[in-house]
């Protein structure tokens, strides 16, 4: 059985129009935006740009139709992915509502087709500054662990964890969309284990999603934890790159998911994938 | 692309002075010849070259020459360049193998059970670049009073930029133009795009206000923007976004044709680097699949709506992509797109967002409707259809269906308000 949370980031509309998300950068100028690879400097347009961030800095408050909003909720939802995510638990945000103090996490179940609603708030802060420094995100969620997985998760991890068939696969999913039942658990792990790395990377000119797993290979259990390599593809927003990154990921139901190595591949341009002919 | 010849030949691009450190030798490329080949006689180096059809590619780079050789004159060509202290290097490789695969594929096509009529293609299915010429022919072909294809131009690999023209007469009609598919990767609108044809040639004469919007206006729809990125995403890479172009002196291949436009060419919102996604091109318009449709924009000349459709992510944006200053409709545009996406999500709840370009997504420079726009066409919208990031760009194919047909509902309405707001 599959579940996928969607978070649902509801801002309810009140008088005085309090955000829920408030997103706070540091003092000084604003980072991301002249430093993005595609910004061509010109004094005028950057001036612009600044503006807008600064509105929000002194403010707080998201217009949740513009892009910092939905920017944002995502790197939130990367954030609930790396502290909730499993592979029968892969959550994404989907809407974001102007006004205040509530946020909805709905959770489907793709068998069922039942929906548990919950709620998060979320704070998110964008360091700025010279090196690359993640966001930190503090967030805190009802009714989260009111979908129960366990059950799923404990067949999944009792039918892998034993050595003598490791699974492996790639093109996840494949050109036309498509992902093996048998392989969807597998996608989502990939999902969530890639939202560490897309956490890490995040700021305010970012926007990043799992693209497709390439390949991924289990390997034998260690310490009770199931290990495997990934190679995924992210796809950032701004600047419309695919990203490749290995990862060695490791989880269970007691520990969750962990990423303990990644490596970022390089941009080959003579080096094609393969053709996804098969289905 | 029927009756393809294909013969063995040497696909060479010549430098002048430039160094180059290119890949070995060895590699043998194909022409085909036929409407879909092009190549310019060059009068220079005509002692020697005279045998030769010489392709001279269109940049502002003299020194930069791409001469096609027959198989047979390889060793003299190579010969004379050596000879001559011309730098050289294989620009294709395995072009025989890609022509090799893409003749199989269509043969195998062909003995598959192709559809015999408009009414049995499989809409639900995502198809090769073959499969949605033959659609455009047939449906041309079953519905000749209201149907016909023009082809505006070629790309950068000589495959024809088609047109789907759908009128009910008359000399020159304010138009209407929708286009799928100039990203290559975003499959899922070139799908829709082959559905929203099939549905105008269902409608007309059925319903009533698509009915009345083809008695006093065209729609032009071109499904395939993008032909040669999609045949590369059937190929060899599914997330090819750009075209196929190669750039001179950089090993990178393709330029962004949503950065292309004249509209804020070379401000912030486009990348200047050949390996960047968003390469705005060496100028605008270099690429044929923009200058194409530039052309039929300009020559037109009564075009009352632009619609460009690209995904992922649920939105309808207007512009300005190159600058935050509000275009001057833009409380006509943001209330009609309001309308719109409401339209839309009637039908299975989707949810979009709207605004401009810049406020809603990100500053993008050298975009298709800042440049419409500012050609005085008015009602200029790009759509980022289905979804949000779960899938992305590999939409599942049992999503095709549900993705036009709401994404047709938010087209009826922005065409009727531009058929209402028309003289």
């Amino acid at each position: 059985m599959g579940w996928t949370l969607f978070i649902l980031l509801v801002v309810l509309t009140v008088v005085h129009g309090n955000p829920t998300m408030t997103v706070r950068t540091g003092s000084g100028p604003t980072v991301g935006f002249d430093q993005h690879p595609n910004s061509v400097p010109l004094g005028e347009d950057i001036q612009t740009t600044t503006e807008v961030v600064e509105e929000v800095m002194t403010t707080g408050v998201l217009n949740p139709s513009h892009y910092p909003a939905r920017r944002a909720a995502t790197v939130v939802q990367h954030y609930l992915n790396t502290r909730y995510g499993s592979p029968y638990r892969w959550i994404f945000f989907s809407t974001v509502h102007s006004g205040s103090s509530e946020v909805g996490v709905e959770v489907e179940d793709q068998h069922t087709l039942g929906s548990v609603s919950g709620q998060c708030s979320a704070e998110l802060f964008f360091p700025e500054g010279e090196g690359q420094s993640a966001p930190q995100v503090q967030a805190s969620c009802e009714g989260l662990h009111q979908s129960n997985t366990t059950a799923q998760e404990e067949a999944f991890y009792q039918q892998h964890r034993a050595s003598n068939n490791l699974v492996s696969g790639n093109n996840i999913p494949d050109s036309y969309g498509h992902v093996e039942p048998s392989m969807k658990p597998f996608w989502q792990l990939g999902g969530v284990a890639s939202s560490f790395i897309m956490l890490r990377e995040s700021n305010e000119s970012t926007l990043y999603n799992m693209a497709q797993v390439a390949n991924f290979t289990q390997l034998e259990t260690e310490k009770d934890q199931l290990r495997f390599n990934y190679h995924v593809l992210l796809h950032e927003m701004i600047s419309q790159e695919i990203i490749h990154w290995k990862l060695l990921v490791t989880w269970s139901p007691e520990q969750g998911v962990q990423v303990l190595q990644t490596e970022l591949q390089p941009k080959c341009h003579h080096c094609e994938a393969p053709p996804n002919t098969t289905n | 692309m029927k009756g393809l010849l294909i013969l063995t030949a040497l696909f060479v691009a010549v430098f002048g002075k430039e160094t180059f450190e290119g890949p070995g030798l060895g590699l043998i490329c194909v022409w085909e010849t036929g409407p879909l080949c092009w190549f310019v006689d060059l009068k220079c180096h005509s002692s020697s070259l005279s045998q030769l059809d010489v392709w001279m590619e269109t940049t502002d780079l003299p020194t930069s020459v791409d001469i096609r050789v027959p198989f047979t004159s390889l060793q003299t060509v190579k010969a004379f360049l050596e000879t001559e202290d011309i730098e050289y290097f294989i620009m294709i490789k395995d072009l025989q193998v890609m022509l090799d695969e893409e003749k199989e594929q269509m043969l195998s096509s062909a003995r598959a059970t192709a559809p015999r009529t408009s009414d049995d293609y499989d809409y639900s299915n995502y198809h090769t670049i073959a499969d949605i010429y033959a659609f455009q022919d047939m449906l041309v072909a079953e519905n000749p009073n209201l149907v016909s294809k023009i082809v505006i131009g070629q790309s950068y690999q000589g495959r024809p930029l088609n047109v789907l023209k759908f009128s009910t007469g008359g000399t020159n009609k304010p138009g209407i133009w929708l286009d799928t598919g100039i990203h290559s990767r975003e499959w899922v609108t070139q799908a829709s795009g082959t559905w929203f044809a099939k549905k105008i040639v269902t409608d007309y004469g059925r319903d009533a206000a698509l009915t009345a919007i083809l008695d006093k206006m065209d729609i032009f729809l071109e499904i395939v923007t993008n032909p040669d990125g999609y045949y590369y995403t059937h190929t060899s890479n599914r997330m090819w976004r750009k075209t196929r172009k190669p750039n001179p002196g950089s090993s990178c291949i393709g330029t962004d044709p949503n950065r292309n436009w004249d509209a804020g060419f070379g401000g912030p919102g486009a990348s200047d680097s050949p390996c960047s996604e968003t390469y705005r091109g060496p100028k605008a318009h270099s690429e044929s699949e923009v200058k194409s449709i530039v052309d039929f924009v300009k020559s037109h000349g009564n075009l009352q709506a632009f619609v460009s459709i690209h995904s992922y992510s649920q939105m309808l944006l207007y512009p300005y992509g190159y600058t935050r200053t509000p275009c001057k409709d833009e409380s006509e545009l943001h209330n009609l797109a309001r309308k719109a996406i409401t339209d839309l999500a009637s039908l299975y709840g989707t949810s979009y967002r709207y605004g401009s370009i810049i406020n809603t997504i990100y500053q993008a420079s050298g975009g298709t409707i800042d440049w419409t726009y500012n050609q005085g066409i008015k009602y200029s919208y790009t759509f980022e259809l289905r979804d949000t990031g779960r899938y992305g760009f590999i939409l599942p194919a049992n999503q095709i269906l549900p993705t036009a047909k709401e994404t047709w509902l938010a087209l009826m309405a922005i065409m009727e308000h531009t058929k209402d707001n028309t003289n």
